[in-house]
């Protein structure tokens, strides 16, 4: 049996298959039995693949480091039994036509809304701004919206709207949950319609289940698994989930490095890393959207060992170690030989990445990161990369790592390049004559996303780029509004 | 102002009609109407070719799926399987061949969206594949066309070469573009006792559907209702090729007697349905060395897709447009449609004119480079003026021309000889980002081009405690149409805003309605709606005379509910409409409107297709980024003529919304096909409309002011399309920041994706 609770209504569900997603199950006739009314029909979809929030809900997330927070997400990627034990809202439950939301009257003020189709996900994730305290900056408006589209509004008024809420947290019920005391995940075994979706809290229990029955499928925030069952229409007949094993949870870092837990989020990712690993957080900055990052992990980014995955790169360049999991124990592979072919990876049966190590990259070194995709907000990568060099007190490169996603396939380090650098002084010159090496390092493919030139093109001007922002810094942080995906101080 | 002018709605800023609905997900679109009992729901087979011989269709597996109720194929429509909104030459159901990957081959209708799946997968179809035709270049190369040319000429072309100081020639290849809105197509058909049908569509043209649903059932149209709740998004997506599903569910209810449903998946939506017409065009033109330009020799091509659907008129609407704002002595224009084995392609927001005008852009930059004049000093020189600068080449004076005084006046404003100079200083310090600045002026014919549809009609109900039911023939999809009928009628009969609402349009209310598109909506239909009332107001004015006790000619003003006399005795709108239904006059009426004084003769290529013409002018700022392509708008001055704007605020919001749209098709929306026609773009994880990020930081919209149309409902212009074409200055303004990175003439794709930006960058840098 799942349970939850909905818009403020205990919900029990039972026999619906696992493999339902939320937005369907909203929309959905339901039995009265359930505990809510007929289909909830305000949330709406436009894509079933996560790129619109046409679909967006707010789920009420009580474990989130620094206390409760609302986070927006996309329920056409939410499989039913992932809103167990949590509390859940939709546009229906924060508002009504005679005692509409603050969030609802901006919209309305300030014509936000024109077909208004893609009005309830814009209005749950301005709700989401409202209780937001962090938004003190114009890209930090953008950011929160980018995961969902008007193809009406041209959204300045929609911008206007979430200036206005963002962080006014107004005295009302919904910042009373936040304050209210938070759950303990509870593990959960649920079956329905002959699909079972099992969430161990141990890793003990997730392993001993993966060597009875290999054929799970590990699953986590399902931002990326999600679309098998939206698109493809597949039916899983046994997911398992790793969210809410605790030995997955968590970040910590001592003098030697940093330990993140395989089933973090990209949101709290993106939160730490703006201080501790700047480099991650300039990835994270442009990588799918608010909703994508409140579910997608590290993990299931790591593990999906797409081509285009945009954190390989930046562990790739940052010596990263992977810590793979099974009944027999924990094993250590550094992360430059965890991919091994196109969406191959050195996980073997009965096992899971619970957690990534990085070292602390020394002092003297420069680092970037770099996505590069058509749009740039909410788009999959025609070329990603970590790049970092060591210098010695010269100013010479002794040591450098340089990894690309959308290159090759898998993410993947450019060895002659890096070889090539090595030895020379840090600056443009080298980056370019180094460059150079990069056609023997990558023949990569040409899609919808970018032809073999421009991906060439583009890895060989972003290292020069990375040299001429880090000539003289360290790393520079994207500022709002600039052009490109490289930063450059005009002389 | 008078105190009745001011207290009037119209030209009222004011919220969206349905705001509140739509912001608490109250509102309802097809979909999310309450499900009659007996539902069933309907999932198409489709080709998964784009040209073949069918050789065997074969249902009889999947017919026997449980909670399967029909496997529909040609064999089972009952009238006429061909539709089509203008030539009757589309099969519903493909018969014979597959002429696109996407035609429909089978229906399934089934108690589940799941039944039906499994149903469609037991469905044989076995086809010989024959070659298809996938691109405009092989059309021409093999003669593959729909319909005859269109040609449209005047002047003594060849002197005005032969006196060229500049003759600049090239071609100007134009992309698709997916509609994107956010609701995808979506129909419900609900049978009534009689077994006449009731259909809840999804479209801009409730009258094609019922004609189409009857025409396919081989019954009267008084057999069909359509409805339509609302509109989630159209853009012209839904003007013609809304028909095909209102059918099929009307075939599924006739064949199993029950409600029946069909809704797109995003993927369906994409992969189905046409888009913007592609165009490949070539052009010469003639310059003096001044810059004017004194020939256009221009021959346009657009892919139509299988079949012709609204392809004659985007095209005639483009060669319209190949003037933009430009008086141009001697011309050529010839425009045709090829026959491809592509989606068909159909109306999208501006309707072949944005297609038109990037080409007469394209010789106006050119030109500009190669006299060393600022582009926007070049436009300026060119535009419509006094006699004999004031006629098109298809001859229609052009009688008000507004565009130049807008021209000086966005320049001052916007500054831009400052940040010019602003932007070079910018450039000769930064290596890799370059900045750019650019001007696009715009004249926008108002008017179908297909002359008859410009007519509306409207239904108006005044109820006895004085309130009020509006009906009319234009559909709601987010442009404010309703707001703006409520806010004519309001004005017209003089009472409050919040005493009339509007009605979902219906075809039981309104008959023989044209499409919701052209811009035209408010024009055509708020005349209508004036008309109603007018009527109306006429047969309650003596009995307000009556009420007030005022002699027979005495000078009444209706506002906000009150009616007052010449000595300010008043009564309440209410009291008249009582006292009407207790002396037995008649309270409802029906209006009419016909656009006056237009006509074009295509075989001439002359007349007068339009009632008038929209202006704007746009200011836009770029900067790029030399090492991937990446580009952002900084800063977007416009400055757009709307008349005198019924509703302020819906209509800036317009603007907002088409610039924006516009944006997307010419930097990141690319439609793209597999090598066998099947479509490859189909999600917005491939097709990357412009997200909130994409909004330039700084973006300054004002609508030209005291400018009344005359003969216009309230003296406003219509605004839905022209907006869009304001986005070509984008294009202008890259182009100024890639001549930074180099001495060259600027070669730019459209769409200008960062990856034809960094071709460009680096062929100004290779030399
Ligand atoms: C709209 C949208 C935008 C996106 N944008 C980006 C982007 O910009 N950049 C980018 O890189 N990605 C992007 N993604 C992909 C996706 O969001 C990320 O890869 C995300 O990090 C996946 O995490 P998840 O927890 O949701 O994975 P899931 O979908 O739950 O799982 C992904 C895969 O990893 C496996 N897996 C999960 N956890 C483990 C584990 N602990 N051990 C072993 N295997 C495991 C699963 O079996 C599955 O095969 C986007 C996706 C969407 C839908
Ligand atoms: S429906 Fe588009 S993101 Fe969920
Ligand atoms: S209002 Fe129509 S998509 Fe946003």
């Amino acid at each position: 049996m799942l349970r939850f609770e909905l818009n403020g209504r205990p919900i029990e569900v039972a026999d619906t298959s696992p493999n339902t997603t939320l937005l369907e199950w909203l929309r959905a006739s339901r039995p009265a039995s359930e505990g809510r009314g007929d289909r909830l029909t305000g949330t709406k979809e436009g894509c079933a693949e996560g790129d619109c929030g046409a679909c967006t809900v707010v789920i009420l997330d009580d474990r989130a480091p620094g206390g409760a927070r609302y986070r927006s997400v996309n329920s056409c990627l939410l499989l039913l039994p992932m809103v167990h034990g949590r509390r859940l809202f939709t546009v229906e439950g924060i508002g009504t036509t005679r005692n509409p939301h603050p969030v609802q009257t901006a919209m309305v003020d300030a014509l936000g809304s024109q077909c208004g189709y893609c009005t309830p996900g814009f209005v749950m994730s301005l709700f989401e701004a409202t209780y937001r305290d962090d938004l003190d900056d114009d890209w930090k408006v953008d950011d929160q919206l980018c995961g969902n589209l008007c193809r009406c509004t041209g959204y300045r008024p929609i911008r206007d709207a979430a200036k206005s809420v963002a962080g006014s947290c107004p005295d009302d019920i919904f910042r009373a949950a936040l304050e209210a005391p938070s759950t303990v995940a509870e593990s959960l075994d649920y079956s329905g319609a002959g699909e079972r979706f099992v969430a161990p809290t141990t890793l003990e229990a997730a392993t001993r289940l993966l060597a009875e029955k290999p054929e799970a499928r590990l699953i986590c925030g399902a931002t990326d698994l999600g679309l098998d069952v939206t698109k493809k229409h597949v039916r899983f007949p046994l997911l398992l989930s790793t969210e809410h094993i605790s030995e997955l949870q968590g970040i910590t870092e001592d003098d030697f490095g940093f330990s993140i837990g395989a089933a973090v989020t990209l949101t709290d990712l993106e939160d730490w890393s703006a201080h501790s690993l700047p480099m991650l957080h300039r990835m994270l900055r442009y990588f799918g959207a608010r909703q994508i990052k409140h579910r997608g992990t590290i993990g299931g980014n790591l593990c999906n060992a797409s081509p285009i995955g945009d954190i390989a790169p930046v562990l790739l360049a940052l010596d990263a170690r992977m810590l793979i999991s099974s009944e027999a124990g924990t094993r250590s592979v550094p992360i430059a030989d965890f991919y091994l072919a196109y969406r191959s990876t050195a996980l073997g049966e009965g096992e899971l990445l619970s957690r990534v190590e990085i070292p602390r990259p020394p002092a003297n070194t420069r680092t970037g990161a770099y996505k590069v995709s058509r749009r740039r907000e909410l788009d999959i990568s025609a070329v990603s990369a970590g790049m970092l060099v060591e210098l010695d007190t010269e100013g010479t490169i002794t040591r450098a790592r340089l990894g690309f996603g959308g290159m090759a396939a898998t993410p993947q380090r450019a060895s002659a390049t890096e070889a090539a650098l090595v030895g020379q002084p840090w600056n443009e010159a080298t980056a370019k004559a180094a460059g150079v090496h990069l056609d023997a390092d990558f023949s990569p493919m040409t899609d919808h996303r970018g032809t073999d030139w421009y991906r060439r093109t583009v890895a060989r001007n972003l290292l020069v780029g990375f040299a001429g922002e880090t000539r003289e810094r360290n790393f520079v942080p994207l500022p709002f509004g600039h052009a490109g995906t490289v930063v450059e101080e005009t002389r | 102002m008078s105190a009745s002018e001011h207290r009037s709605p119209l030209h009222q800023s004011r919220s969206h009609e349905s705001a509140l609905l739509h912001v608490t997900g109250a509102a309802h679109y097809v979909d999310d109407l309450p499900e009659p009992p007996g539902l069933l729901h309907c999932h198409i087979v489709a080709s998964d070719i784009a040209h073949g011989r069918l050789l065997k269709v074969d249902v009889e597996r999947a017919r026997q799926v449980p909670g399967v109720h029909a496997v529909l194929t040609s064999t089972d429509v009952p009238g006429d399987n061909n539709i089509g909104p203008i030539q009757h030459d589309e099969p519903l159901f493909a018969e014979g061949t597959v002429r696109f990957a996407g035609h429909a081959i089978a229906l399934v209708v089934g108690d589940s969206i799941a039944a039906c799946r499994k149903a469609a997968d037991l469905v044989v179809v076995l086809a010989e594949p024959l070659h298809p035709i996938l691109s405009i270049e092989e059309a021409l190369a093999k003669g593959s066309f729909h319909l005859d040319p269109h040609v449209i000429a005047r002047g003594d072309l060849v002197g005005a070469f032969a006196a060229a100081h500049l003759v600049v020639e090239a071609e100007v290849a134009s992309g698709g573009q997916d509609h994107f809105y956010l609701e995808t197509h979506a129909a419900m058909a609900v049978p009534s006792d009689d077994g006449a049908l009731h259909i809840y569509s999804s479209t801009q043209h409730p009258t094609e559907i019922q004609k189409m649903a009857a025409h396919v059932l081989g019954v009267g149209a008084h057999r069909i209702v359509c409805s339509v709740p609302r509109v989630g998004g159209g853009f012209g997506g839904k003007e013609s090729q809304a028909s095909n599903y209102g059918a099929f569910v009307a075939l599924a209810s006739h064949v199993t007697g029950r409600p029946t449903k069909l809704r797109l998946n995003r993927e369906e939506d994409m992969a189905w349905t046409g888009k913007r017409h592609p165009f490949l065009s070539q052009y010469r033109a003639a310059f003096d060395k001044d810059g004017r330009i004194l020939g256009f020799e221009v021959t346009i091509t657009s892919d139509g897709g299988f079949v012709t659907d609204l392809s004659g008129p985007v095209l005639d609407r483009a060669l319209f447009h190949l003037d933009n704002a430009y008086f141009i002595p001697a011309t050529k224009f010839l425009g045709r449609v090829a026959h491809t084995n592509l989606p068909s392609n159909t109306a999208f927001r501006g309707f072949g004119g944005p297609q038109g005008i990037v080409v007469v852009e394209d010789a106006m930059e050119r030109a500009a480079h190669r006299l060393g004049l600022p582009p926007e000093e070049l436009r300026r020189r060119n535009y419509y003026g006094p006699e004999p600068r004031n006629t098109a080449p298809y001859g229609q004076l052009i009688s008000d021309p507004r565009v130049s005084a807008m021209h000086d006046r966005l320049v001052d404003e916007a500054e831009l000889e400052i940040r010019r100079a602003e932007i070079e200083a910018y450039n000769a310090g930064s290596r890799f980002n370059k900045r750019g600045i650019g001007l696009q002026p715009l004249k926008f014919g108002i008017s179908f081009t297909k002359s008859l549809l410009n007519q509306a009609g409207s239904l108006v109900l005044v109820y006895a405690d004085g309130t009020v039911q509006l009906n009319h023939g234009g559909t709601e999809m987010g442009q404010g149409l309703h707001t703006k009928m409520q806010a004519v009628a309001a004005d017209a009969l003089g009472v409050g805003i919040d005493d009339v609402r509007v009605m979902h349009t219906a075809t039981d209310k309104v008959p023989n309605t044209s499409p919701t598109a052209a811009s035209s909506g408010s024009d055509l239909n708020g005349a209508a709606v004036a008309d109603a009332c007018a009527t109306i107001r006429g047969r309650m004015e003596p009995i307000a005379r009556k009420v007030l006790g005022v002699e027979n000619e005495a000078p009444l003003t209706w506002v906000d509910g009150r009616v007052v006399g010449p000595d300010l005795e008043s009564c309440t709108f209410a009291e008249v409409a009582n006292r009407c239904w207790v002396e037995q006059v008649s309270l409802s009426s029906t209006g009419y409107y016909r656009t006056p004084g237009i006509a074009y003769d295509h075989a001439k290529g002359r007349g007068t297709p339009f009632f008038y013409f929209a202006y704007g002018v746009a200011i836009t700022e770029v900067e790029v980024c030399g090492l991937t392509g990446e580009a952002r708008m900084r800063r977007v001055d416009i400055l757009h003529d709307v008349g005198s704007s019924l509703v302020p605020s819906i209509d800036i919001g317009q603007i907002e919304g088409g610039f924006i749209q516009g944006i997307g098709w010419l930097t990141d929306e690319e439609v793209l096909f597999w090598e066998d026609g099947r479509a490859r773009t189909v999600g917005p994880s491939t097709y990357k409309v412009p997200s909130i990020g994409d909004v330039p930081i700084d973006f300054r919209v004002q609508m030209l002011d005291r400018a009344p149309q005359p003969g216009v409902i309230g003296g406003s212009k219509a605004v839905g399309e022209p907006p869009f074409m304001l986005a070509i200055s984008v294009l202008s303004a890259l182009k100024d920041a890639i001549k930074a990175y180099g001495e060259n003439e600027v070669e730019l794709a459209i769409p200008a994706t960062p990856e034809a930006i960094l071709r460009a960058v680096e062929a100004q840098r290779a030399e």
